[in-house]
């Protein structure tokens, strides 16, 4: 059966899809590129107490998803609207739904409330927030919800039908893959669509990830409903283990349990790579032999992304990076901007570098690791042109210093504020 | 003018502070772990465990208090972008 962009589809009894197709959607959110569109699904879960709305559409595709919604309900029956994620793509059509039914109780996750305000900008907003166990009562039927936080937003939940064993996911098992057969066994393979969905909305989560899944085991899912892309109702399990492939370390760790420091670098004369040799050294002295893995990475010549998967499993970064034009190296920001895609709290980060005239590299790149929520609790090394034997001491020292914080050995530091200006 | 220290357990630094000092403009300066989003008090994001001495703690606002309450955090827990220190020793570490 194919979805018809001018009705609804039911996908379970008494439960329709009354989404939007949008095929020629070439970038989503500016970042994800989207070479077959997407589409933006909602449903109506039909109850013998009333109808549960769950998301809503874009706001340029209300048309057709109120059009879909008029096809299987009236407005008075609308008890219940569920948001899963109030991203704009899912509640475009929330202010309009609201003023036709009125009477419509909205059901968000407790981190959603500054959100909702944000959309509806209301002096007065009615709403319940709901967490793990929470129930709706949609007569013979009920929804429960499933707290699933930064999935990836902090307001992310799942929605639970019991007696359809169809989990309405939001935008987790999603991807952006438009075909109007709408199911994942009649639609065309959308494998690669859903793996590259993953790694850029839900990689940086991938803890979070986790988590949601412990409680989305424990259900006898046989319908996984997300908000873009195929409904999944061939094999959902497939695509629950496949997050859970997807989730577990990109790369094995063959000294699991010794914490890793990666040090990169660009040097034009070899000054910034003799620094960063030093800070290596220094790391390799710290702590007990083998309780920290130190690498070099010559950033001049590696690829980005293996880098990143690199960063994703290590517990500590330091960038060295020479002045040019006052500002550190084209590869050293090209790096550092490819990092949102994976999870980075906890991290340890420094930087250093040599320059000629005015060396602001290294407080530019330590400013970033901050704005990236790394920790920097050392403050980096600049040497002018060739490091002398004190700097070179002072790299030395740096390494020292992070492997001592990365293996839990840093010695108490006590200080005046007035110290930090 | 009165002082306090507060300590950042995940890096093992204590600061003397001023009286009055939030933790905000501390944890940053010496690498601490505890992470920022709005910086206003409206998103949680820097929701931080005070290990000891939440007794020396100015009291949350109202905004700060029903932030807490949304977003169901624990006892002994703040936002480290409102939670200014009074005086004696606190220790605190990324919640």
């Amino acid at each position: 059966m194919s979805a018809r962009a001018d009705h609804a589809t039911e996908i379970a009894p008494g439960v329709h899809w009354i989404g939007a197709l949008d095929p020629d959607l070439r970038s989503f959110d500016i970042i994800v590129k989207t070479a077959n569109g997407t589409t933006y699904n909602a449903y109506a879960v039909r109850g013998s107490e009333g109808v549960a709305i769950i998301d809503t559409v874009k706001a340029c595709f209300a048309d057709e998803f109120f059009c879909k919604l008029e096809s299987v309900a009236r407005y008075d029956e609308i008890r219940v609207i569920v948001l899963n994620h109030l991203e704009p793509d899912h509640t475009g059509a929330l202010p309009e739904l609201l003023r036709r039914a009125p009477q419509a109780c909205i059901y968000i996750s407790t981190r959603a409330k500054q959100m909702l305000k944000g959309l509806l900008h209301g002096d007065s907003l009615d709403f319940t927030p709901v967490t793990t166990g929470d129930t709706v009562s949609l007569g013979d039927r009920e929804l429960s919800f499933l707290h699933t936080p930064f999935l990836h937003w902090p307001d992310t939940q799942c929605t639970w039908l019991a007696d359809a064993g169809l989990l309405f996911s939001g935008d987790i098992f999603g991807c952006h893959f438009c075909d109007s057969r709408l199911f994942n066994d009649a639609v065309g393979d959308f494998r690669f669509s859903f793996d590259y969905y993953y790694a850029h909305l839900m990689r940086p989560f991938r803890e979070r990830v986790l988590q949601a899944l412990e409680l989305i085991d424990a259900l006898p899912v046989s319908l996984i409903a997300p908000a873009h892309g195929p409904v999944l109702r061939d094999r959902p399990q497939h695509y629950v283990r496949r997050y859970r492939d997807l989730s577990i370390s990109t790369l094995k760790n063959e000294a699991s349990g010794v914490k890793t420091l990666l040090v990169f670098y660009l040097s034009a004369y070899g000054n910034t790579r003799t620094m960063a040799e030093a800070v290596a050294a220094g790391a390799e002295e710290a702590g007990e032999p083998g309780s920290i893995r130190v690498s070099l990475f010559d950033l001049e010549v590696g690829e980005v992304a293996p880098f990143v998967d690199l960063i994703e499993e290590a517990d500590g970064l330091v960038f060295g990076s020479p002045t040019i034009n006052g500002d550190a190296v084209k590869p050293v920001w090209d790096l550092l901007s490819s990092l949102t895609a994976v999870g980075l709290r906890g991290k340890l980060g420094a930087a250093f570098g040599s320059f000629g005239w005015s060396g602001e590299a290294v407080a530019m790149i330590e400013d970033r690791l901050r704005g990236l929520k790394l920790r920097v609790p050392l403050k980096g090394v600049r040497a002018k042109l060739i490091p002398t034997e004190t700097e070179l001491e002072a790299c030395r020292a740096l390494g020292h210093g992070l492997a001592q914080h990365l293996t839990g050995q840093a010695e108490e530091q006590i200080i005046d504020m007035a110290a930090l200006a | 003018m009165p002082k306090a220290n507060v300590t950042f357990e995940d890096v093992n630094v204590t600061v003397s502070v001023p009286a009055g000092t939030r933790l905000i403009e501390v944890s940053e300066k010496v690498g601490a772990g505890i992470l920022y989003g709005c910086r206003e008090g409206e998103c949680c994001t820097c929701l931080t465990k005070i290990v000891s001495g939440y007794e020396h703690l100015a009291a949350p606002s109202t905004l700060e208090d029903q932030v807490l309450k949304d977003n169901l955090a624990p006892r002994h827990h703040r936002l480290a972008c409102q939670a200014q220190v009074l005086g004696g020793n606190v220790i605190v570490k990324p919640a």
